[in-house]
């Protein structure tokens, strides 16, 4: 992964774990990440990937929950995983932001949208009510609400989708942080506003010179925004490289079944779209070997024995991916996938024998 | 808003009308005895039977005894004459009101407060021995009717039949403007006994609605942004408070009943005492009166809850 310096946050080999009824739940199984100043992480996976998990966590806000925690967590040189609850706090929403998925259920709707946001303000400055409140309306009108005087007595529920999703935004920027999590920001709103919000998003992270992990199911979101990428599968990161390296020579078989399920305008109108067969495994009793074997079209038979370890690929030392097929066949392979080929034909012209039923 | 608040009181004394046909009917028309023969002693002439009939007012025809009481409410505000004392029923009520109100607002405020306070501590240590012990304690606080409770704390604490002797027992209730402090001491084992059932269920309704409230998403929103947990928790019992402001309305009645027996055990010359008697004695005028005054309690709170109900959840508009 590109940047210089020392990385603003460091997640080494972070574990989450939840113990249940029915048996403990690895939510997030050994994830190792960097993010650097002013540049964009993006985390892709399906949910229930451990990909919310893994950020609740950097925020500390699966303690509460009963969570096995191990690993590190390292922002600015301080251990997230295990600074006590009061420092924690006065990161969260200081440091490091976070934005959620849905901003109508995530605002509070008894509470003007003026007093949430200079709540977050007075949580971490000691300021009078008014200066709070000069500051929301100024949160306000730098993420684009029109008349923010006004706007900053309403409550959530009267504005907009979009407008909600702006406001949560402004909640998230009141102390500048130098960390900005986004968990699905766009995914509960329409189209067109998906564009503006991420349009937003990268205004301000360039004026505010913060850092963004934006946290997604959608690989279209990851490329307009992400400097690098990280692509998780059942609690752990199964590729990760530059954003432009990863769309270029993707090495993951799951990795291709995301990009060859997104349909796209400029190709060919006959290339079928390929959806990755079956469902994400459950996080309690996981598949042996390589956790993607049940739904990999190459899966060799080995494979549900051998667990793969991410590997650096070679001659590309930033670029990692965690695959029991040797490097020349995924090459093979994807490129026969780029040609139009079904996972089944480009499997028998890589000269493999087919998955095991 | 005005014109909804106009509107809602104006269904409120349409239905306090209806109350009062209603209890006309329950009182003047379906008893079977005469209360006439019951206020003439033994084997009575028939002529004194028609004169204390004609001093009621009951040889008049039921239209026009309905038209007389129904005029004499809201156009006098009178209700009738006691069959007993020939004493008036509002000057009846008027001077035992305020030991009524000292008891039901007293035991409202503790209600609230206590059951609150207890849903909340309880939502917030969920499945823990503090939780378990609250809700036992709510469930059999539910599971008590008044006067067995009242009869139970008289047992144990009156300072005259107690077996600790701590607080006044029953029959020491004196006026607030008499003696505040003989008046406080005197309320404080009504006010628990009358309170606890509500406060139970107010309890329980609170750890539910609170604890749903504290796994919601703005929940998270609030932790995320490094509110102290506090103001977490404020924020969670905002939203868990909306639902349960509703029942306080229906439950106003089922305190204004309990004060009834309270005032009874705690010999509190209240209300709800005048009525326990006036029962016993077919004493109709009185117990109409009283009725109609617990009616206009009930309704008159929850058109408030229905107010408040607007100002506490921006997203409800009335029109």
């Amino acid at each position: 992964m590109s940047g210089d310096g020392e990385p603003l946050l460091r997640v080494e080999d972070l574990r989450v774990e939840f113990p249940g009824e029915d048996g403990v739940v690895h939510a997030v199984d050994g994830i190792t990440y960097q993010v650097h100043r002013g540049r964009t992480l993006g985390i892709v996976g399906e949910s229930g990937s451990g990909k919310t998990v893994s950020s609740l966590t950097t925020l500390g806000l699966t303690r509460r929950q009963g969570a096995r925690i191990s690993g590190r967590i390292l922002f600015d040189g301080q251990d997230l995983v295990t600074l006590p609850e009061e420092k924690l706090r006065a990161i969260r929403g200081n440091d490091i932001a976070m934005i959620f998925q849905d901003p109508l259920s995530s605002l509070h709707p008894l509470y003007r949208v003026g007093k949430q946001l200079s709540e977050a303000v007075r949580a971490h400055r000691d300021v009078s009510k008014t200066q709070a409140r000069a500051r929301a309306v100024e949160l306000l009108g730098l993420v684009g609400i029109p008349d923010p005087t006004r706007r900053v007595d309403e409550y959530p529920h009267e504005f907009s989708g979009g407008m909600r999703q702006r406001a949560m935004i402004a909640m998230a920027l009141a102390n500048e942080p130098k960390l900005l999590i986004a968990d699905e920001p766009t995914t509960a709103l329409d189209v067109t506003v998906q564009a503006q919000i991420l349009a937003l998003l990268e205004r301000l992270q360039s004026e505010l010179g913060m850092a963004i992990v934006i946290i997604t199911h959608d690989l279209g979101v990851v490329a307009e925004m992400a400097d690098d990428i990280a692509v998780m599968y059942a609690g752990r990161i199964v590729e990760t490289a530059s954003a432009a390296r990863l769309f270029a020579a993707p090495q993951h078989p799951y990795t291709w079944g995301l990009l060859k399920s997104i349909p796209r305008l400029d190709g060919p109108r006959e290339e079928d779209l390929v959806p990755i067969p079956g469902m994400p495994p459950s996080l309690i009793s996981r598949p042996s070997g390589c956790h993607f074997h049940p739904r990999c079209p190459y899966a060799q038979p080995d494979h549900a024995r051998i667990d793969p370890a991410l590997a650096p690929v070679p001659e590309e030392p930033s670029h990692f991916a965690a695959c029991l097929l040797e490097a020349d066949v995924r090459a093979r392979l994807w490129r026969q996938l780029q040609a139009g080929s079904t996972p089944k034909q480009a499997l028998a012209e890589a000269g493999l024998p087919g998955a095991p039923a | 808003m005005i014109r909804y608040i106009i509107r809602r009181l104006l269904w409120g004394v349409l239905l306090l009308v209806i109350v009062a046909a209603l209890t006309f009917v329950l009182f003047r028309v379906l008893p079977t005895a005469n209360p006439a023969l019951l206020r003439a002693g033994r084997d009575p002439q028939p002529g004194l039977v028609k004169e204390i009939e004609r001093l009621l007012g009951l040889n008049k025809s039921l239209p026009v005894q309905f038209w007389e009481y129904m005029k004499e409410i809201f156009l006098h505000f009178q209700f009738g004459y006691s069959y007993y004392s020939q004493e008036g029923v509002r000057s009846l009520i008027g001077e035992r009101v305020s030991a009524t109100l000292s008891l039901t607002v007293g035991a409202a405020v503790l209600w609230i407060l206590g059951g609150l306070s207890v849903g909340v501590i309880s939502a917030l240590r969920r499945h823990t021995l503090v939780d378990r012990f609250a809700m036992g304690g709510a469930l059999v606080a539910i599971s008590a009717p008044e006067f067995w409770l009242g009869f139970v704390f008289l047992l144990l604490f009156a300072s005259d039949i107690g077996k600790f002797k701590i607080f006044p027992g029953a029959g020491s209730y004196v006026g607030l403007t008499y003696d505040p402090w003989k008046w406080f001491t005197s309320l404080i084992m009504p006010w628990v006994v009358l309170a606890s059932g509500a406060s139970a269920i107010f309890a329980r309704l609170m750890r539910s609605s609170l604890s749903e409230a504290m796994g919601e998403d703005y929940i998270r929103t609030a932790r995320a942004k490094g509110l102290p947990e506090r103001r977490v928790v404020r924020h969670g019992v905002r939203a868990a408070i909306n639902p349960i402001i509703t029942l306080f309305g229906l439950e106003v009645g089922v305190l204004l009943g309990g004060a009834l027996l309270v005032e009874s055990v705690f010999n509190i010359p209240g209300v709800g005492e005048l009525n326990y008697k006036a029962i016993g004695q077919s004493d109709f005028p009185v117990t109409q009166g009283t009725v109609l005054l617990a009616a206009m309690f009930i309704i008159l709170a929850n058109i408030v809850v229905d107010v408040a109900y607007a100002y506490l959840d921006p997203r409800v508009r009335y029109s």
